[in-house]
């Protein structure tokens, strides 16, 4: 069956990952290997000052890795492209949720949300029948109320902030979703509330998740965890 | 592309009252920098379309520029007179198509006299080859009758048939006003836009009654069929020719100036006209000058608001390039933001000019004679507008750049 030929599949696959920041000798990142499967739901754990901005950025093809290095994404390999095309990749298949101020003041929650859709025509097409309907569609499973979704962005909790973020990051199905410590500005119980809305809606539309975070609690609630200083061979950035 | 548009508006959109103020500088900036041209090339066309076919102007000997202030634009004075004679004799010349003599130094009510004959409004031109018109009435025919100008007219509230009174001399507090010479008005001349609107046409030989202290007192006003003695012109200001053919021109002027008898100067009105402009010029390039630094001083002050901004949107460039925007993107979306406001600011001013010009054009045409016409925007105006706007779309790659590399070089990385 494909879905099981799917699951087999690594989404991830970094080789040789190495990474100097310009005009420093010393490397940030230094990855012998690591995988990662489709549908799985990563936990990378790392105190700051461990590159798992760098890698962050590495992985969405913000920034280019050393020569030599090999990042496979959906069996692409970011390394090849120029960096138009690793934008129009990430556009196409990468979500992202920043760890707060997510979104763009000046647009409404729904253009928030369908900002995505503007930067990708891949993504765009799969909502194509009606984004505005989709996109609250994904408020109201993220627990959104009407009332919120008319609401000028600025005007919203952090935690609703958040969550309107998650909605952008899953619209239009991308296949790889990247939380960099989405929730260390949240409390404790809209925490756990957001990682497990998150989760979900991850599960249904059969993304991938890599969930950074320096908060070693959150850690049971991942199909897998990795130490960050335990595949960086340069766990140091200082 | 749309969506850059998209972001664009809505950004700006966001920062409605510091963009909108940036959008005002660089409409007054460009309000006045247009309004500016508009009143030189006008006051330009204004100035040059006042005189017109006439070849030659002889005056007493005197710079070009005194003689052509005082014969066709009633400024100053005359540095001495023309004899009679002399005229007949200059004017008598074969290759002389017409003259008109013409005598100044009166005045009424602070418009100016000038005595004449009637071949002034047979050949005198103006415009583009525009002979004088009678709104009403008709060319002197009596001794104390008297055409005068639109404006004059129109100020004084003179109709045909007024009377008035001429003072001896400029000023109207001329003590020796001869305040017992009453004229007759018998035409009134259609605006010409020129300084024949402001001017008082005797007769010659009224010029010489006002001077020649004849006391008609007793006469005027009770018959105006009384023999009245007869005047005749013993010195003028200053003359006008027309030629037969143009090519005379050079020979004729250069037999004026020598001629012997008295010190002549004779003048080719379209040079002097334009040596008049040019001395003008430097007032009028020194104040296109400072309306050209007022539109940089407006950019620089939308450079100041772009670049202000760009701190505090860090974060959303970051956000931009994490949903797949390029770095080129970051780029256009401030090149685009500094185009609109520059933009807008452009329509704005346009808007206000002509707002302004049909607010004020009367007042003008009524102050300083100068028609300023709502035209249509000139080419030239057309390139100063284009200029401007890529200069406004140039200062944008400023802050564009900068964003552009604090995008690449922030990634991904929220600084707040």
């Amino acid at each position: 069956m494909a879905t099981l030929a799917n699951m087999t599949m690594n989404i991830l696959e970094l080789d040789n990952l190495t990474y100097s920041w310009p005009k420093r000798q010393q490397l940030s990142i230094d990855i012998e290997h690591f995988a990662l499967q489709q549908g799985q739901k990563l936990f990378i754990k790392g105190p700051s000052g461990s590159g798992k901005s760098t890698l962050l950025n590495l992985l969405t093809g913000i920034i280019p890795a050393n020569s030599g290095s090999s990042i496979k994404v959906l069996g692409q390999q970011l390394c090849e492209m120029s960096g138009a095309r690793r934008d129009k990749f990430r556009a196409d298949h990468i979500g992202y949720i920043f760890q707060q101020f997510n979104l763009i003041p000046y647009l409404s929650v729904i253009d928030n949300v369908l900002l995505p859709c503007r930067f990708s025509s891949s993504r765009a097409d799969r909502v194509a029948a009606d984004p505005k309907q989709q996109a609250r569609k994904l408020l109201s499973k993220l627990k959104l109320s009407d009332m919120d979704i008319l609401t000028p962005v600025s005007a919203l909790s952090i935690g609703q902030q958040q969550r309107v973020a998650a909605a952008r990051a899953l619209i239009g199905s991308p296949e790889l979703i990247i939380a960099d410590e989405p929730s260390s500005a949240l409390d404790h119980d809209t925490r756990s509330a957001f990682i497990e809305l998150l989760m979900q809606e991850c599960q249904s539309s059969g993304a991938t998740l890599i969930f950074v975070s320096h908060d070693p609690s959150l850690e049971s609630l991942f199909d897998r965890s990795v130490q960050l200083q335990d595949i960086n061979l340069q766990g140091v950035t200082q | 592309m749309k969506t850059i548009a998209l972001l664009t508006w809505k950004s700006i959109n966001n920062r409605r009252s510091s963009a909108l103020l940036t959008v005002f500088t660089v409409a007054i900036s460009m309000l006045l920098l247009l309004g500016v041209e508009r009143i030189r090339t006008q006051a330009k066309d204004s100035f040059a379309n006042t005189i017109s076919n006439t070849d030659l102007i002889v005056g007493a000997r005197s710079g070009e520029v005194n003689l052509l202030l005082y014969s066709v634009f009633r400024i100053g004075n005359a540095t001495n007179n023309i004899d009679w004679q002399s005229y007949q004799k200059l004017a008598g010349q074969a290759d002389v198509k017409w003259s008109i003599p013409i005598s100044l130094g009166d005045s009424h009510r602070g418009f100016r006299v000038m005595g004449t004959n009637t071949d002034y409004f047979k050949f005198y031109q103006y415009g583009n080859r525009q002979a004088l018109q009678f709104d009403s009435g008709q060319p002197f025919a009596q001794l104390f009758d008297t055409v005068i100008g639109a404006d004059v007219a129109r100020k004084l509230g003179y109709s045909v048939g007024s009377k008035i009174i001429i003072a001896h001399g400029i000023s109207d507090k001329s003590f020796t006003r001869h305040d017992n010479l009453p004229f007759k008005v018998v035409g009134i001349l259609a605006p010409t836009g020129t300084p024949v609107d402001k001017t008082v046409h005797l007769s010659l030989a009224a010029i010489e009654a006002l001077h020649s202290g004849w006391n008609p007192a007793g006469n005027v006003g009770t018959s105006k069929n009384q023999h009245q003695p007869t005047f005749h012109p013993e010195q003028i200001t200053a003359f006008m020719l027309g030629l037969k053919s143009k090519i005379k021109t050079f020979s004729v002027q250069r037999k004026i100036n020598n001629y012997p008898t008295e010190p002549l100067t004779a003048i080719m009105p379209g040079v002097a006209l334009h040596q008049l402009w040019s001395m003008m010029s430097i007032a009028e390039q020194a104040l296109l000058a400072i309306s050209g630094f007022v539109v940089v001083a407006g950019l620089l002050g939308m450079l100041s608001c772009l670049l202000t901004s760009l701190q505090e949107r860090r974060r959303e460039m970051a956000i931009l390039r994490a949903m797949g925007a390029r770095p080129g993107h970051i780029f256009a979306l401030l090149v685009a933001e500094a185009t609109l406001i520059t933009a807008a600011g452009i329509s704005l001013g346009v808007s206000f000019l002509y707002l302004l010009l049909a607010a004020i054009a009367p007042l003008i045409n009524s102050r300083f004679g100068i028609s300023i016409e709502s035209a249509s925007i000139s080419t030239h105006e057309l390139k100063l507008i284009v200029t401007v706007l890529l200069g406004g779309m140039l200062i944008g790659l400023i802050p564009a750049f900068r964003a552009y590399r604090q995008s690449l070089a922030d990634g991904m990385t929220i600084r707040i």
